[in-house]
């Protein structure tokens, strides 16, 4: 069911990842690889598994009560799970960008500069401005809010302010970004702007983004995995999954038949 | 008890009518209580109100004027004599006339005539009371149960009668509290007729050992507020110091770090904190912090006071914990939880979460409980009354004793005073300046919380 990489060019890789909520099994024995530099969407129906396998990525699910995460789940081949790693380091090689714009109430620079503080990134002021300019010229909102670095991050509106996240997190330095529906609380123009900042952040970074609109699959990503009920039922090109997709359900989907 | 008694039969009937006129409801419906225009019970809640309410309005009138009544008849009656006395003396009089009424034996024919006549008055009132509200009752009854037909609008009618009766509560309760600041202002007003405002604002020293009777050679005492606000602040930011901190921390574990169990049994426990009595804790505050204070201060080579601004801070300080907890923990777990995950994804351990993003987030909120909470503190009275003392000395040394407003207002008012005396007076002066400080505070901090609330509404 799965296609292999050869492993040296998966940056992620799980393997029989499963992920219970309590009693219940929201994740069924997940095998997927995601490679380096490529925007891989996860997409299916609501409710099945996709933010959760997002979320064990960076280990978000750790905050959650009585989140269990067995199987293996790796990031350039070392074990995301293992108790000696350090979550914040994890966090700050793979960061994330929510559903709901969610910038922090402080001035849009602060927003920015926030990560690259806890982290010590910055040795002075000025590199540290240089950091927080540099994200946001990434995040292409640089000459939007440059004249009002000081006001409110909440000021903002929802599509400047998920790209404001998306700065706050690149101001990090990730490697792998994560993005669970960013697009989902935006408007059309707001949605494109993202979409085409995806885009060009490819480059540099491994994307992994949950989506449920299938036309922004296709537009952003080059690899698309389609998970049903907890279980990863087909994961290949983008392209192909779309035009020419191997099982019924993957086609069922993408094709409006149920979802 | 007799009156009672009345009301209960009076509640009586209007259940009765209840019923009948349900059973009426449905009789005019022949059995298809689909054709009523209002469900049937609302039938019988409008005769149950017609057979009520007017016979309880009537009750209300004579119990409000029964008494006047009855002693304006009974002077009617005394000797010559008596009624031409002045206006205390027949007061006097009156109060012996009810005493012996009630059986208590009295010397004088006059007053065992009188309170003969005094009973009998009371017995025909009574027996009039009773008469007419039954008659009242019966009547209102059967003129609404005669009129219970299909097409009767009942619903409408009883929301309407339900509608009045909650506006007049309301409106009670707006004029009792609009009386009360009326009645402080005007006897405040008499107080700055004998005591220069000024005077009584920044005045520095308090000690109003006035005579208590006009006649007597006395000193006039002085009126100067300033140590008892000191005392009062001073006592207050003891409490904040102690509250705050143990307040805002408790709620950040229970909010952010504590397992669902362990939040379940904690914070009912820290609420129970809230309905002990604050008598048990000024009783506390003397008997146990004081002793203590006092030994630790002494160990170091100061004197503390038996009765110390520090033990009352202190005790009032626990307090307003669970004020302060309960009030952060509810602004705490409003901040949105995708900010925490906003901070969480970006490597931000769980304290720097908290301290940089979520308290920041929530402080508005914190800022109005903790001054919700200095408004309590400056309010309270029982604590201190038992814990501060009494010496109006204006000082900012907590191993001192201070006194507070309310300490003081308590003080003016116990023990026999005339009601025109400065003293006395000073108490609704004092009274006035308090209430004018916690109000401004809550609407400060009203303010401050609706603003929060709008923002993550
Ligand atoms: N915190 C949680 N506690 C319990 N169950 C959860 C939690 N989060 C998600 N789930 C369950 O796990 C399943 C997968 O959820 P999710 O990963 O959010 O789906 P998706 O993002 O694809 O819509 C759902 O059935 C959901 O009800
Ligand atoms: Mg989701």
């Amino acid at each position: 069911m799965n296609q292999f990489i050869p492993r040296g060019t998966s940056k992620i890789s799980a393997r029989g990842l499963n992920v219970h909520y309590g009693d219940k099994q929201a994740l069924h024995d997940i095998d997927l690889d995601i490679p380096a530099g490529e925007v891989t969407a996860l997409i299916g129906p609501s409710g099945c598994g996709k933010s959760t396998f997002l979320r064990c990525i960076n280990r978000m699910n750790d905050m959650v009560d009585g989140a269990k995460v067995t199987g293996s789940l790796t990031l350039d081949g070392s074990d995301v799970y293992d108790r000696q790693l350090d979550v914040v380091q994890l966090r700050a090689r793979v960061g994330m960008v929510f559903q709901k714009p969610n910038p922090f109430p402080k001035s849009i620079y602060d927003n920015v500069a926030y990560g690259p503080r806890i982290h010590g990134l910055a040795r002075d002021q000025a590199e540290l401005d240089e950091i927080v300019m540099n994200s946001l010229e990434k995040a292409g909102l640089l000459a939007e809010v440059e004249s009002r670095l000081s006001e409110s991050g909440t000021s903002l509106s929802g599509g400047q302010q998920q790209r404001l996240c998306i700065a706050r997190a690149i101001a990090v330095a990730p490697e792998v970004i994560l993005m669970d529906e960013p697009c989902s609380a935006l408007d059309p123009i707001a949605t494109a702007k993202v979409e085409e900042l995806i885009d060009e952040l490819r480059d540099n970074y491994t994307i992994v983004i949950v989506t449920h609109s299938m036309q922004q699959a296709a537009r952003v990503s080059q690899r698309t995995a389609f998970f049903h009920l907890g279980k990863l039922i087909e994961v290949g090109g983008t392209e192909e999954i779309f035009t020419n997709p191997r099982e019924p359900l993957t086609q069922g989907y993408i094709t409006g038949r149920f979802g | 008890m007799q009156t009672v008694t009345l009301a209960a039969l009076l509640l009586l009937l209007s259940s009765l009518a209840f019923q009948m006129g349900r059973k009426r409801a449905f009789a005019v419906a022949s059995g298809h209580p689909g054709t009523l225009h209002s469900l049937p019970g609302y039938y019988g809640w409008w005769v149950a109100l017609w057979c009520g309410l007017p016979a309880f309005a009537i009750l209300a009138v004579w119990l409000m004027f029964e008494p006047s009544l009855i002693r304006a008849l009974v002077i009617a009656d005394l000797p010559e004599a008596m009624r031409q006395l002045p206006a205390e003396r027949i007061d006097v009089i009156i109060n012996e006339v009810r005493n012996a009424a009630q059986g208590h034996a009295t010397a004088n024919p006059d007053f065992a005539a009188a309170a003969e006549h005094y009973n009998r008055l009371q017995q025909t009132g009574f027996a009039a009371a009773v008469a007419v509200t039954v008659t009242l009752a019966l009547a209102g009854a059967t003129f609404a149960y005669r009129r219970v037909h299909a097409e009767l609008r009942a619903r409408p009618r009883v929301e309407r009668i339900i509608n009045v009766f909650l506006v007049a509560s309301s409106t009670v309760a707006i004029f009792t509290t609009v009386g009360i600041v009326l009645s402080l202002l005007f006897e405040a007003m008499r107080f700055f007729h004998m005591v220069d405002f000024v005077d009584f604002l920044f005045g520095l020293s308090w000690s109003p050992q006035m005579s208590t009777r006009s006649d007597q050679v006395g000193s006039t005492g002085a009126f100067g507020m300033v140590p008892l606000l000191t005392g009062t602040m001073l006592i207050s930011a003891i409490s904040m110091v102690v509250a705050l901190p143990l307040g805002l921390f408790s709620a950040i574990y229970m909010s952010e770090y504590a397992q669902p169990r362990i939040r379940a049994i904690a914070k009912p426990a820290l609420e129970i904190l809230a309905g002990i009595p604050t008598v048990v804790f000024g009783f506390f505050a003397v008997v146990t912090v004081a002793p203590v204070i006092r030994s630790i201060g002494g160990a170091f080579g100061l004197n503390v006071a038996a009765e110390s601004a520090l033990a009352a801070g202190f005790v009032m300080g626990i307090t307003l914990i669970p004020l302060i907890s309960s009030l952060s923990d509810d602004v705490i777990t409003a901040v949105p939880q995708s900010l925490r995950e906003g901070a969480f994804g970006l490597g931000a351990t769980r304290s720097e979460t908290i301290v940089q993003v979520v308290l920041p987030a929530a402080l508005p909120g914190i800022v109005g409980g903790v001054l919700l909470a200095v408004s309590r503190a400056i309010g309270e009275t029982m604590i201190v009354v038992m814990a501060a003392g009494l010496s109006a000395k204006l000082t900012a040394n907590p191993l001192e004793a201070v006194t507070t407003v309310t300490v003081q207002i308590v003080t003016l008012l116990v023990g026999d005073t005339e009601f025109d005396s400065p003293k006395t007076l000073a108490a609704f002066a004092l009274g006035l300046m308090l209430f004018a400080i916690t109000l401004g505070l809550n609407v400060i901090a009203l303010h401050i919380v609706q603003k929060y609330r709008e923002k993550y509404d």
